[in-house]
């Protein structure tokens, strides 16, 4: 493979509080290739806002990224000067947030905030950026929409904002767009249709995704390659169909054992008993062992890396290792 | 849009009408109006000729009525005092009032706004911590307080500043302004900032608030991963949304300014509607103080039905949309 889009190594946040320092991503590493959608699944809490955040720059205060790093086309982004970053966001990285109902700030119309996006990146004039509105709108498909394009956010329905949301990350043509559970606040008959957008006007422009969700189905769908996050640890990552089918972390089988509709959430979906653990009270050894059904003396003591299993098959668990105990 | 405007107006009305009724209630039955304006020595045949001439052999409801009509034609009666039409004595110290309100309205707004705006971007700097400080003093010292320091300070001590009354005034037609004269700004000084300091305070704490509010939603953010100039996003994007609820609270602010002028102008000699009410009272003034009552409340409820209109004009999700979401 050639050099991947985006390489985060080994990726480190902290939250420092007053009873000690929380570690909310715990050397997590993953790949995205040009043109891939990578879908990012795990229970709620387990890091995955977290990462696209800090991807973007953004983790919020007094959050920080505490070691690892994040290239983007093989150049260093997490610790470059805020104003560098600010060129690299939008422009480069695009970012859809969860919720379309708070996404857009309600005082602004829809044109006002895709022109000022544009031409804040672009060296458009207004007539243009506002063409490039239009047809921005259009391509996210939006009715009328050289009709509607002045029209203010609550005049709107909540999957028609959730298109404006796409079209404002994707106004300035970046190269990943990172889509932190992009359906979850609207109606299940909505989701598939703006999933659908999102993958279609991402492939149009070749653009990666880096797609956050609970919902297994739509990574199946949607996804080319998956990884698995637990507890601020990086659990499996492989082919879509590859996973699904023969999912080698115990944990990532659990989460899978039961993908049954389009429209169950992973904490529904959850069958292993027990719950992630809190940040402040991450077990020795592997994360997931109080809740493991294959656990071992080993992982109670040892952490267990991420190592390359062939077939772009990546997973962190000691019944893999290859000094494991063989049963493979 | 009409609608709102025409609901908004009859509510007002009514409420003047109110207003009207209590004023009405105070100048009826507060004091004997023949007896302070007659004095001892009048004989009782006197007092019913004079009683019967006011009207106030009527009965209430018609007295009331009565009342209104003459309000209407700004007949406020005449000031047992000065023996004077009350519309006229109070349209001669309404600019004073007008003026030092306004002053102290505009600067209360406007640095309000600029320190909040500060203080919530510069949160853990330490010029943020030492306004904040010094404003809980502003809103904690009663403003007489503020004035009479005032006065020490920089007329008593320092000699920069007058400490009483309005300098050189200019008539132009009915209004006389003291803005024209260098004598009548460096007045305007003192009584501006002890009648404005407890909004400046006031207004700067809301917008702070709201501005830290503001900067957490999810809108900022995305604004932010966006790419979006901090410039944009903080005086854009987050400034506007701060202050739609800003606009409803300065604008009653701007109101009470008006009516707590009357103790700064009472400090400072001020020759405005407010130190003329205190006479008023000090007198039983009765048709002065029923007028004035009635003005308080008019530029309340004009204030208030402005402020709604801005609000209206600020807020797009106010106004009458074509339709309710559509898909
Ligand atoms: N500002 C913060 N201060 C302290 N801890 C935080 C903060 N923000 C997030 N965390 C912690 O970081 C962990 C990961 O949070 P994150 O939002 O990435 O989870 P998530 O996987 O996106 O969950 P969800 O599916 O609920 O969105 C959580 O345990 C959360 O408590
Ligand atoms: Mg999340």
């Amino acid at each position: 493979m050639s050099e991947p889009l985006l390489s985060v190594r080994d990726l480190v946040v902290e939250f420092p509080t007053r009873r000690g320092t929380l570690r909310a991503l715990d050397r997590v590493s993953f790949d995205i290739a040009e043109g891939e959608v990578l879908g990012m699944v795990g229970e709620s809490g387990a890091g995955k806002s977290i990462t696209g955040s800090a991807i973007i720059g953004l983790i919020d205060r007094p959050g920080r990224i505490a070691g690892g790093e994040i290239r983007l086309r093989g150049e260093r982004i997490d610790n470059i000067p805020e104003d560098r970053m600010r060129s690299i966001r939008g422009r480069r990285i695009g970012m859809v947030f969860q919720d379309p109902l708070t996404s857009l700030n309600p005082l602004y119309t829809v044109a006002e905030q895709l022109i000022e996006t544009i031409r804040t990146h672009l060296g458009l004039s207004e007539r243009e950026a506002r063409e490039r509105a239009v047809a921005l709108l259009d391509q996210v498909g939006i009715p009328a929409a050289r009709r509607r394009i002045d029209d203010y956010p609550h005049h709107f329905s909540g999957g028609m904002r959730q298109r404006v949301v796409i079209a404002l990350a994707l106004a300035a043509e970046p190269e990943l767009v990172i889509a932190d559970e992009p359906t979850t606040a609207l109606d299940v008959s909505v989701q598939a249709q703006i999933i659908d957008v999102l993958r279609d006007i991402c492939a149009d422009r070749g653009a990666a995704v880096m797609l956050i969700t609970h919902d297994m189905g739509v990574i199946a769908e949607t996804a080319d390659r998956v990884a698995v996050l637990y507890a601020g640890r990086v659990a499996e990552i492989g082919p879509v169909r590859d996973v699904i089918q023969a999912a080698e972390h115990p944990y990532t089988a659990g989460l899978m054992g039961s993908i049954p509709t389009l429209t169950q959430t992973a904490e529904r979906l959850t069958q292993i008993p027990g719950a992630m653990p809190r940040l402040d009270a991450i077990p020795q050894g592997c994360a997931f062992n109080p809740r493991c059904p294959q656990v071992m003396p080993r992982c109670r003591t040892e952490r267990p890396d991420l190592l390359a299993r062939g077939q772009g098959r990546q997973v962190a668990c000691w019944l893999h290792a290859r000094e494991g105990v063989g049963d493979v | 849009m009409t609608a709102f405007i025409l609901r908004r107006l009859v509510q007002s009305v009514l409420v003047m009408l109110v207003v009207a009724l209590i004023s009405f209630a105070l100048f009826r039955f507060v004091g004997d109006p023949v007896a302070s304006l007659m004095g001892q020595e009048a004989t009782a045949a006197d007092r019913d000729a004079l009683r019967a001439r006011l009207g106030l052999d009527q009965p209430f409801w018609m007295q009331f009525i009565d009342y209104i009509g003459r309000v209407l034609r700004g007949d406020f009666g005449i000031s047992y005092r000065l023996q004077q039409p009350v519309a006229e004595l109070i349209l001669q110290r309404l600019p004073a009032t007008l003026e030092l309100a306004l002053v102290s309205g505009i600067a209360a707004f406007v640095l309000g706004v600029a320190l909040g705006v500060y203080t919530a971007l510069n949160r853990r700097g330490w010029l943020s911590n030492a306004i904040m400080t010094v404003s809980l003093i502003g809103v904690s010292l009663p403003t007489f307080l503020i004035g009479v320091l005032l006065i020490w300070v920089f007329a008593v001590e320092l000699q920069w500043l007058p400490s009483f009354g309005r300098g050189e005034v200019v008539q132009i037609g009915g209004w006389r302004t003291g803005f024209l004269t260098e004598s009548g700004r460096v007045a305007l000084i003192l009584p501006a900032i002890t009648l404005g300091l407890y909004q400046l305070t006031l207004i700067m704490r809301l917008v702070r608030a709201e501005m830290l509010e503001v900067l957490r939603t999810d809108y900022i953010k995305f604004a932010r991963a966006r790419g979006l100039s901090n410039r944009a996003i903080h005086f854009g994007h987050a400034l506007k949304n701060t202050l739609v609820p800003v606009i409803t609270i300065t604008g009653l602010q701007l109101g009470s300014i008006i009516a707590f002028a009357i103790i700064t102008e009472t400090v400072f000699q001020w020759p405005g509607v407010g130190a003329f009410f205190i006479n008023a009272v000090r007198f039983v003034d009765v048709p002065v103080m029923a007028a004035y009552l009635m003005l308080i409340a008019l530029i309340f409820v004009v204030i208030n039905l402005i402020v709604d209109l801005l609000y209206y004009v600020v807020d797009p999700r106010l106004r009458v949309d074509r339709g309710a979401a559509r898909h």
